[in-house]
């Protein structure tokens, strides 16, 4: 098709000289702050948190050894199978109504409408509001006397539920809106050109090449979603403290309870820690299963 | 040095989870410097003004000199303080001289070794002795030793009520709970919520359940589940008050939505200083956060009595629940204890209690009752001091008497209790199974 243009270029064709490479390549020297800093901020801390959920530890004194325990009342505890219900459940309709508006928006921010770009900067200013003031903003429109509904809804199980699930939309779906606007910048205009010369309609264009095309982009915001939603926390904190009764006691919760208000480290620990095995498990899946991982273009044959 | 090294590599292990939660409850406290600055931790809300005074007062003192020690104030974040507490004490960042509310508040701590047994001090010292109330003073230690100097206003928990409401519908502040029935019949048929509640902060609903329990089964009810003695939830006076409880949820007396209001937000004080409620049970800063809200209702509609007795109750109507008040403790680990003694003496001083009156509070000193007509309003002020002078058992809030790794899903089980999530059987086989 692009013969015209000299053909696909070839890089095995190419001399390989390794000093050419040497010199191509940054050093791994470069790497070394952010290496530093991963391992201090990240890898230590989970290093320790794992270490910790093997002991008994109130916060004072050194932490004494437990063996088995905490895990052991992990894996009985009744709130950890209530707790990880909760937890798909808020993750799924989340990754549900965060893909399908953030897909439609950002497919629409990636056309050439008049004032698109004005609006495409407005839809993006919640992302830039931190997650405690916009849930404690929503706190207070969702006051049952002085707010914008007059309804009990962050007491009853199925609004508070969604009441968390439409302000993580409402903050997230912009940063979501803005990778679908990235990916659908990139498809070819070709193909569309194509289609509408074959006369397919605006809907079946969407479907036929917009979607598919857009494979990588929903893997790549689903998996940010996902791994989201199991560390959302501030909001649960703020509107529900996981009320009513244990109903939105999401994971990360969970671990907050045990580790600030009980004041169980070391049970807290052995929360973090699943949470971390299930969160990277979880993620591994999705990559695995969506294809992700072996990053066949999109634009094979092209 | 070693177990520095180890508690301080904790400490940031601990901070690492914490900002995973976030949370900032990094330890910046300072320690003891080797200027021989201590420093105090306390409760960041608006009374903290006057320990800056006091702090400022102490620090320009003949006493401060004497014992080359100044005091460097950190006011901690309301909502963030027991955790953050929790977080310093286990870190070389460590206050010396740290606020508390007594009781399970400070248990984890003496039986870290890090509290000074204040008892002998306060025993020598006539100021500190004669200073304050017995009760309150002892309330302040564990096991009838002193780990606790008062330091703010007693804190009992009133039934407020709404007197322009009140006086439309022709209503006296009930004595008994007949009385009490009685009024909420009347406000509902004219459409009126009888009770306020902050049900979303949880604590307010736990309120209602130590004043019931108090009245049904009188104060050794809770002093023996204080003691330890999970087994004494099984008391009929608990599963009578958790019934109540519900009778009255299911009678309309909290209205619609109670669950989603708060309580620290300004919710459920708006609610009824607008008159859509008619009652609210809460602790005695419900006057001056009307005060500071809506300063028209706290000085002309607000009235104030005893939660009512109930007919057949072992309990006194004189009996009170609530916070005698907060304490000063004393950190072990201090590097100038004669200096944190020397600074906890202040709260004791003539100046100290006249601020605390000036602020609206009811200080617990021995000398208040003389003083109290200096207060924005004498009136309240005598009858919360006389509320808790008088009564023959003051039962401190089942929240703080309580280990922190109880109190929490305590709490959880009297939020499913109020949301309907349990009957009052399983709320008290569930309060059983805690340790």
């Amino acid at each position: 098709m692009s013969q015209v243009k000299g053909g696909p270029r070839n890089d095995a064709g190419r001399p390989r000289s390794a000093r050419r490479n040497r010199a191509g390549r940054p050093s791994a020297a470069l790497a070394l702050p952010g290496v530093l800093f991963f391992a201090f901020f990240a890898l230590a801390p989970m290093v320790l948190a794992f270490y910790l959920s093997f002991t008994r530890w109130n916060g004072l004194g050194d932490p004494q050894p437990a063996g088995l325990a905490n895990w052991r009342k992990l894996l009985s505890d009744d709130r950890l199978t209530q707790s990880l219900t909760v937890t798909v459940g808020l993750t799924v309709v989340s990754w549900a109504f965060q893909t399908v508006i953030s897909l439609l928006l950002g497919v629409w921010a990636a056309g050439r409408q008049r004032n698109r770009a004005v609006l495409s900067a407005i839809f993006f200013v919640p992302f830039l509001l931190s997650s405690t003031a916009i849930s404690l903003l929503f706190y207070a429109l969702l006051d049952p006397n002085f707010g914008i509904i007059h309804k009990d809804t962050l007491g009853t199980t199925s609004g508070a539920f969604l009441a968390i699930v439409f302000v993580g939309g409402w903050q997230f779906i912009p940063f979501h809106t803005l990778i679908y606007q990235g990916g659908a910048r990139q498809i070819p205009e070709v193909l569309y050109q194509a289609a509408a010369i074959d006369g397919a309609g605006r809907l079946r264009q969407f479907f036929s090449i917009t979607l598919p095309q857009l494979r990588n982009t929903a893997t790549t915001s689903g998996v940010l979603m996902v791994v989201g939603s199991l560390t959302y926390f501030e909001t649960v904190l703020i509107l529900t403290q996981g009320g009513p009764g244990t109903d939105t006691a999401i994971l990360p919760y969970l671990m907050y309870e045990a580790g600030f208000k009980s004041y169980d480290f070391g049970y807290a620990s052995a929360v973090a820690s699943f949470l971390v095995l299930a969160a990277t498990a979880l993620s591994l899946l999705m990559v695995k299963l969506s294809g992700f991982g072996a990053m066949r273009s999109t634009r094979e044959g092209m | 040095m070693e177990s520095y090294s180890r508690r301080w590599f904790l400490g940031a292990g601990t901070a690492a989870l914490a900002s995973a939660g976030g949370l900032t409850a990094c330890g910046s406290g300072g320690g003891s410097g080797a200027d021989g600055t201590l420093t105090a931790f306390v409760y960041g809300d608006d009374a903290a003004k006057i320990q800056v005074k006091s702090v400022n007062r102490f620090n320009a003192s003949a006493a401060a000199k004497k014992a080359k020690g100044t005091i460097k104030l950190q006011k901690v974040p309301a909502t963030d303080y027991p955790a953050k507490l929790r977080t310093a004490m286990g870190s070389p960042n460590a206050p010396d001289v740290f606020f508390n509310w007594g009781g399970g508040s400070i248990k984890a701590y003496r039986e870290a070794g890090q509290l000074v047994d204040l008892t002998d001090v306060i025993t020598s010292d006539s100021v500190l002795k004669s200073g304050f109330l017995p009760s309150v003073l002892a309330s302040g230690g564990l096991d009838g030793k002193n780990y606790g100097v008062p330091m703010r206003g007693m804190q009992p928990v009133i039934l407020f009520y709404n007197k322009t409401v009140f006086e439309e519908n022709k209503l006296q502040p009930p004595t008994t709970w007949d009385q009490l029935l009685d009024i909420n019949t009347k406000l509902k048929k004219a459409g009126i919520t009888p009770f306020a509640l902050g049900g979303a902060d949880i604590w307010p609903e736990l309120m209602w359940l130590e004043y019931l329990v108090d009245r049904i089964g009188g104060p050794q009810v809770f002093e023996k589940i204080k003691n330890g003695d999970a087994t004494a939830w099984g008391d009929p006076a608990v599963l009578k008050a958790a019934q109540t409880v519900k009778e009255l949820i299911d009678d309309g007396a909290f209205g619609k939505g109670y669950s989603s209001v708060g309580y620290g937000n300004g919710g459920a004080p708006a609610v009824f200083a607008k008159g859509k409620a008619a009652m609210h049970l809460m602790g005695s800063w419900e006057y001056s956060t009307q005060l500071g809200k809506f300063p028209d209702f706290a000085k002309k509609n607000l009235g104030w009595c005893a939660f009512p007795q109930i007919e057949g109750g072992a309990g006194d109507i004189r009996n009170v629940v609530g916070n005698p008040t907060n304490y000063w403790s004393v950190n072990a680990r201090t590097s100038n204890k004669d200096a944190a003694i020397a600074f906890l003496r202040d709260s004791a001083s003539l100046a100290y209690t006249k601020e605390l009156i000036a602020n609206g509070d009811v200080p617990a000193t021995s000398n208040a009752a003389t003083l109290l007509d200096a207060s924005p309003n004498p009136e309240f002020a005598k009858f919360q001091y006389q509320m808790v002078q008088q009564a023959p058992a003051f039962t401190l809030s089942w929240d703080q008497a309580v280990d922190p790794d109880v109190s929490t899903p305590m709490l959880t089980e009297v939020n499913k209790l109020f949301v309907g999530k349990s009957s009052p059987t399983q709320f008290v086989s569930a309060l059983k199974e805690l340790k």
